[in-house]
């Protein structure tokens, strides 16, 4: 079963403010000066930014914030960000691979941006029963 | 970029205590447009059964991110910061994060491999309350890579 998919927008500002809540101030996060001097193509979102997205996607389709019980991913392609009002658009689809009898559901997570893969393995565990 | 395979099973002492506070939690749901009430409101968390509001999924990275810093800036296993890449991220939650939590981090090399001239290495952190209680454990992988 497909779960209907998701769009996320993301800008500077959204990266600015990821950046002051979670302590991650890696200037490659907000400085294009510095991402362009490690041989990025500009300011990138951060890995994890784009997997908190994910897994807020994961968490509406389960219909519970406090249903995912394992949640893994591989970065295979930063996200590039650009300075602009529209930034860039992150779309969110999974699968169901599994349900099983102790009421946990399985889903394997695709998310591209532009698209283009940017995540690999992306694999949600969510609980559907309480 | 070689990385000291002998560091494969090492664990680190436990971090101090890290208390997970209501507004932490409330800042980083906005951060990540996360809108549920129970991310917000301590009463529709309770409502849910939880002591207080509950953290997102991803969370813990906040408390694990420093731990696991622990391992990577050990000098002697060899891991040049300004080429590491993040890889994988992986969470294996006994129950969510909630405000209120005093959280302790063990952190524990799992994996370090040589491959094509990049360096590889997974750490796994147990995150548990301070009376013992497990609460997630988290594992990276980091890319370290290679010269030219």
């Amino acid at each position: 079963m497909e779960l209907p998919a998701k769009t996320f927008r993301v800008t500077r500002a959204d990266l600015v403010r990821y950046a002051g809540a979670s302590g991650d101030f890696n200037p490659i996060h907000w400085s294009d000066r510095v991402a362009t001097k490690v041989g990025l193509p500009g300011v990138i979102a951060h890995g994890m930014f784009t997997m908190a997205l994910v897994g807020r996607a994961v968490a509406e389709w389960a219909g519970a914030p406090d249903a995912v019980v394992e949640y893994g991913v591989r970065f295979t392609r930063p996200v590039v960000v650009p300075d602009d009002d529209e930034g860039t658009e992150i779309e969110v689809t999974a699968v169901v691979r599994e349900v099983t009898e102790d009421g946990l559901t399985r889903l394997d997570v695709t998310a591209t941006c532009l698209g283009e893969k940017v995540l690999s393995q992306a694999r949600a565990t969510i609980r559907t029963t309480r | 970029m070689s990385l000291d395979p002998s560091f494969v099973g090492r664990t680190y002492p436990p971090t101090a205590p890290y208390q997970v506070g209501r507004e932490k939690i409330r800042e980083f749901a906005t951060a990540i447009g996360a809108t549920d009430p129970a991310h917000h409101d301590p009463a529709a968390a309770q409502a849910l059964g939880h002591p207080d509001v509950v953290a997102p999924p991803t969370f813990p990275v906040l408390i694990t991110m420093a731990a696991s810093q622990q391992i990577v800036e050990d000098p002697a296993l060899g891991v040049d910061y300004s080429r590491v890449v993040h890889g994988d991220q992986r969470f294996a939650y006994t129950r969510p994060v909630v405000a209120g939590d005093e959280l302790v981090c063990v952190s524990t090399v799992e994996d370090v491999t040589t491959r094509g001239g990049h360096g590889f290495l997974t750490t796994r952190t147990d995150v548990s309350t301070v009376a013992g209680e497990p609460v997630v454990a988290v594992w990276s992988k980091i890319v370290v890579r290679g010269e030219g």
